[in-house]
C-alpha cells in the first residue's frame, strides 16, 4: 500500500508532433480509488501506462511511496494492473495464471496456494482454478483478471477500462465488486475508463482528461455540481448538461430575448450557459419551449426540445403531463456560467444572482 | 440430401484410391520375391516373403564395403530428419524472437535480407556450402550434414509472423509479473507455439529426411549414408545381367515412407489440439 506522486508528467511518443499526456500533477492518497476519465485518445491509458512502467517517461516524475519508479522495471514496481482483454496466459490454468507473478518472485509454494485460494474464495473463483481461460465466461475471465492481481498484494492496483468488454449488466455488478474488493484490501487504485457512469460510481476522486491534460480532479459530486469547464460539464453526467448561448449585459443573464437572471457583475458580453435537465421544470411562465421528442427511460423520461432555437433537454417524471410548448424554470442556484472562449467556468458568488422566473 | 451424399462420398473414395493405391501397390509387391516382379509386374495382393526381403534389406550389409546395413541408413536419415527439424525450429525461434521482441536497429532490414534467401535454393549455393565445410573439415560429419542446412528463412517467417499475432497485453502482463525476456519466451512463447512447432517439425523432417543431393556431396563414407541413397543404389544394378532387387527396392521405399507417415499422424494430433486450445 503506497500513495502516489506524479508530478509534472509529459509523454510525446517518438514522431508524434505533439505530446500525447502533459503538464500532469496530481496526489493520490494511501488506499485511495482515483478513476481517469475521459474522451478516446485523451491519454489515459498512457499516464496509466507510464504509472506501470509499460511506457518511457518524457519529463517529470513519478513516485509510488517514497520511491522515485521513473527508470524501475514495471515487475519491481509493487503495481498489479487489469488489462482491458484480461492478458490471460491461455495456456494456463486459472490457477497457474495466478500463481505465476509469485512464482516469479520465489514465493514459497505454500504461501502461493494460501494466496490463491484466498484470492479464488473472494472472487468465487474455486471451481474454476483448473479450467484452461478459454473455458470460462467473460465475466469469470475478468474476475480471473482481477486474481492475479489481488494474490500479488501489491501497492497499487491499475485498471485499464477492465469492464468495456462485458455486457452492461455484468459491468454493472462487476463494478460494484471492483469497488467492494477495493474497499475491502485498501489498495490504492488508478482506475481508467471512458464510461463516465462508472468513473462517477467508483471514484473516491475524479480526474477529467482532455486532450493530454487535467481538466478537472474532484470528488465525484463536486465535480457533477461544479464542472471547471464546459468539456467536463458535457462529458459528466447523462445526459450531457445543456450549453446555451447566453448573454450579460447591463447585470442581466438573457437567452436571446428571455431574461433568465440578475447577476451583479460587471462583466459583458457572450457566455456559455449551462442547464443539467433535472434542474429544469414546467412552470407556467418562464422559458418558452418547443417540443421535438420524448425519451423514455422508465424511471423518468428525456424530453427534448428547443428554447430560443437552441436544442434544450429536461429530464421529467413520466407522470407530468408535456404539451408542444411549454414555459420552463430553472432551479434556483443551479445556473452554470462558462466563458464562451475558453471553456473555463466563471465563478459568480451565488448571492449575487437572482433569477427571474422563479418556478410556479 | 443422401444423393449428394453419395456423390460426395464417391468422390472421396476415388480420392483416396488415387493417393492410397500406389502406397498400397508397393507394399504388396515387396511381399513377392524379385523373380516374380520381374515377370509378373506390379501386385495388388500379398504374398509370402515379405518377412525375408524386410529382414534381409534391414539387416545386410551391402555396399562396396560391405558395412551398411538398412537399418544403419534408416538411422542415418532420422538423425538428418530430426536434426534438421529441432535446429531449425529452435534457430528460427530465437532469429523470429530477437527480430519481433527486441527492438534494435535495421531489424526490418535483417529480417527482408533473412526473408530473401527463401528465393535461393539449396542447389544455388551448394557448392560454396560445400567447400566451407570441407575446409572446415566437417566432410564425412553429422554436424557437417545438418549445420549447413539449418538457417531456415521459411521458419524464421512463420515464427514471426506468430510471434507478431501474440497480443501485446501479454508481454505487458508478463513483464508486469516479473517475467523477464528469457521467461517470457521459455513460459509463454515456447507452450503458444506449440501448433507452430508441431507444423515446422513436420514440413522439415520431411524436408530433411528427403534430402537426396546433399548428403550425396557432402558424405564418400558410406556409414553416413541415407535412405535416400540406399534406394537408388539398388536399381543401379540394372547394367549387370542380374534381376534387380525389385522388391527390396520396394521395401527400402515403404521403409523410406513409413517415418515421415509416423511423424505427421503424430504431430497432426498435436497440431489440431494446439489449433483447439490455443484460442483465449
Ligand atoms: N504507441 C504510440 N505511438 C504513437 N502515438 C500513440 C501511441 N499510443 C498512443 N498514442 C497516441 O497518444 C494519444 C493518447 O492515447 P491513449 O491510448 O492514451 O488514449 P486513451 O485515452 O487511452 O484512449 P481510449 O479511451 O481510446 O483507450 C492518442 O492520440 C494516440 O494516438
Ligand atoms: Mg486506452
Amino acid at each position: 500500500m503506497a500513495s502516489i506522486q506524479i508530478t509534472n508528467l509529459s509523454k510525446t511518443y517518438p514522431g508524434a508532433s505533439g505530446p500525447s499526456v502533459a503538464d500532469i500533477n496530481l496526489s493520490i492518497r494511501d488506499g485511495e480509488f482515483i478513476v481517469l476519465v475521459g474522451p478516446s485518445g485523451c491519454g489515459k491509458s498512457t499516464l496509466l501506462r507510464m504509472v506501470a512502467g509499460l511506457e518511457d517517461i518524457t519529463g517529470g516524475e513519478i513516485h509510488i511511496g517514497d520511491r522515485l519508479v521513473n527508470r524501475v522495471d514495471p515487475a519491481d514496481r509493487d503495481i498489479a494492473m487489469v488489462f482491458q482483454n484480461y492478458a490471460l496466459y491461455p495456456h494456463m490454468t486459472v490457477r497457474e495464471n495466478m500463481a505465476y507473478g509469485l512464482k516469479n518472485r520465489k514465493t514459497p509454494a505454500a504461501e502461493i496456494e494460501a494466496r490463491v485460494a484466498e484470492a479464488a474464495r473472494m472472487l468465487e473463483l474455486r471451481p474454476y482454478l483448473d479450467r484452461k481461460p478459454r473455458a470460462l465466461s467473460g465475466g469469470q475471465r475478468q474476475r480471473v483478471a482481477m486474481g492475479r492481481a489481488v494474490v500479488r498484494q501489491p501497492a497499487a492496483f491499475l485498471f485499464d477500462e477492465p469492464l468495456s468488454n462485458l455486457d452492461a449488466k455484468l459491468r454493472v455488478s462487476m463494478r460494484g465488486e471492483i469497488r467492494r474488493l477495493q474497499k475491502r484490501l485498501g489498495t490504492t487504485s488508478l482506475y481508467v475508463t471512458h464510461d463516465q457512469l462508472e468513473a462517477m460510481t467508483l471514484a473516491d476522486r475524479l480526474v477529467v482528461l482532455n486532450g493530454g491534460r487535467i481538466e478537472q480532479i474532484g470528488a465525484p459530486l463536486d465535480i457533477y455540481h461544479r464542472p471547471a469547464s464546459t468539456f467536463v460539464a458535457s462529458f459528466i453526467g447523462a445526459p450531457a448538461m445543456n450549453l446555451l448561448d447566453a448573454e450579460i449585459a447591463g447585470g442581466t443573464l438573457r437567452l436571446g430575448t428571455v431574461e433568465i437572471a440578475r447577476i451583479a457583475t460587471a462583466a459583458q458580453g457572450p457566455v456559455s450557459l449551462g442547464i443539467r435537465a433535472e434542474d429544469l421544470s414546467i412552470a407556467t411562465q418562464g422559458l418558452p419551449f418547443r417540443l421535438d421528442f420524448i425519451e423514455e427511460l422508465g424511471a423518468q423520461r428525456l424530453v427534448h426540445g428547443h428554447v430560443e432555437g437552441q436544442p434544450l433537454t429536461l429530464s421529467l417524471s413520466p407522470d407530468i403531463a408535456i404539451s408542444d410548448q411549454m414555459h420552463l424554470a430553472i432551479r434556483p442556484g443551479a445556473l452554470h456560467l462558462f466563458d464562451t472562449n475558453t471553456g473555463k467556468r466563471l465563478s459568480l458568488p451565488e448571492s449575487e444572482r437572482q433569477q427571474i422566473h422563479a418556478p410556479a | 440430401m443422401n444423393r449428394t451424399n453419395l456423390i460426395d462420398h464417391a468422390v472421396l473414395i476415388l480420392a483416396t484410391l488415387f493417393m492410397v493405391l500406389p502406397v498400397l501397390v508397393a507394399i504388396m509387391t515387396s511381399t513377392h520375391t524379385a523373380v516374380d516382379i520381374h515377370s509378373n509386374g506390379l501386385f495388388l495382393t500379398p504374398a509370402g516373403h515379405g518377412a525375408e526381403t524386410y529382414a534381409a534389406v534391414l539387416t545386410r550389409q551391402g555396399g562396396f564395403t560391405g558395412q551398411v546395413t538398412g537399418t544403419r541408413m534408416m538411422i542415418n536419415s532420422l538423425i538428418l530428419g530430426v536434426g534438421f527439424a529441432v535446429g531449425k525450429i529452435v534457430l528460427s525461434m530465437l532469429a523470429a524472437y530477437a527480430l519481433v521482441y527486441f527492438r534494435f536497429r535495421l531489424a526490418t532490414v535483417m529480417f527482408w535480407i533473412i526473408f530473401t534467401t527463401l528465393l535461393l535454393p539449396l542447389e544455388v549455393r551448394i557448392m560454396p556450402s560445400y567447400q566451407v565445410m570441407s575446409e572446415l573439415g566437417l566432410l564425412n560429419s553429422y554436424t557437417g550434414l545438418i549445420v549447413p542446412l539449418l538457417a531456415s528463412a521459411t521458419g524464421t517467417f512463420y515464427f514471426r509472423q506468430f510471434f507478431k499475432s501474440v497480443p501485446d497485453e501479454l508481454l505487458e502482463a508478463a513483464r508486469i509479473d516479473g517475467a523477464g525476456p528469457f521467461k517470457f519466451l521459455i513460459d509463454v512463447l515456447i507452450p503458444l507455439s506449440k501448433t507452430m512447432m508441431a507444423a515446422i517439425f513436420i514440413i522439415m523432417f520431411v524436408y530433411g529426411w528427403n534430402q537426396y543431393l546433399w548428403p550425396m556431396l557432402m558424405t564418400t563414407d558410406e556409414r553416413f549414408f541415407t535412405l535416400m541413397r540406399g534406394i537408388k543404389q539398388i536399381l543401379q544394378v540394372w547394367v549387370g545381367s542380374q534381376i534387380p532387387d525389385y522388391n527390396e527396392a520396394f521395401a527400402l521405399a515403404v521403409l523410406a515412407l513409413a517415418p515421415p507417415v509416423l511423424v505427421v499422424v503424430v504431430f497432426q494430433r498435436w497440431f489440431i489440439k494446439g489449433l483447439t486450445e490455443s484460442d483465449k
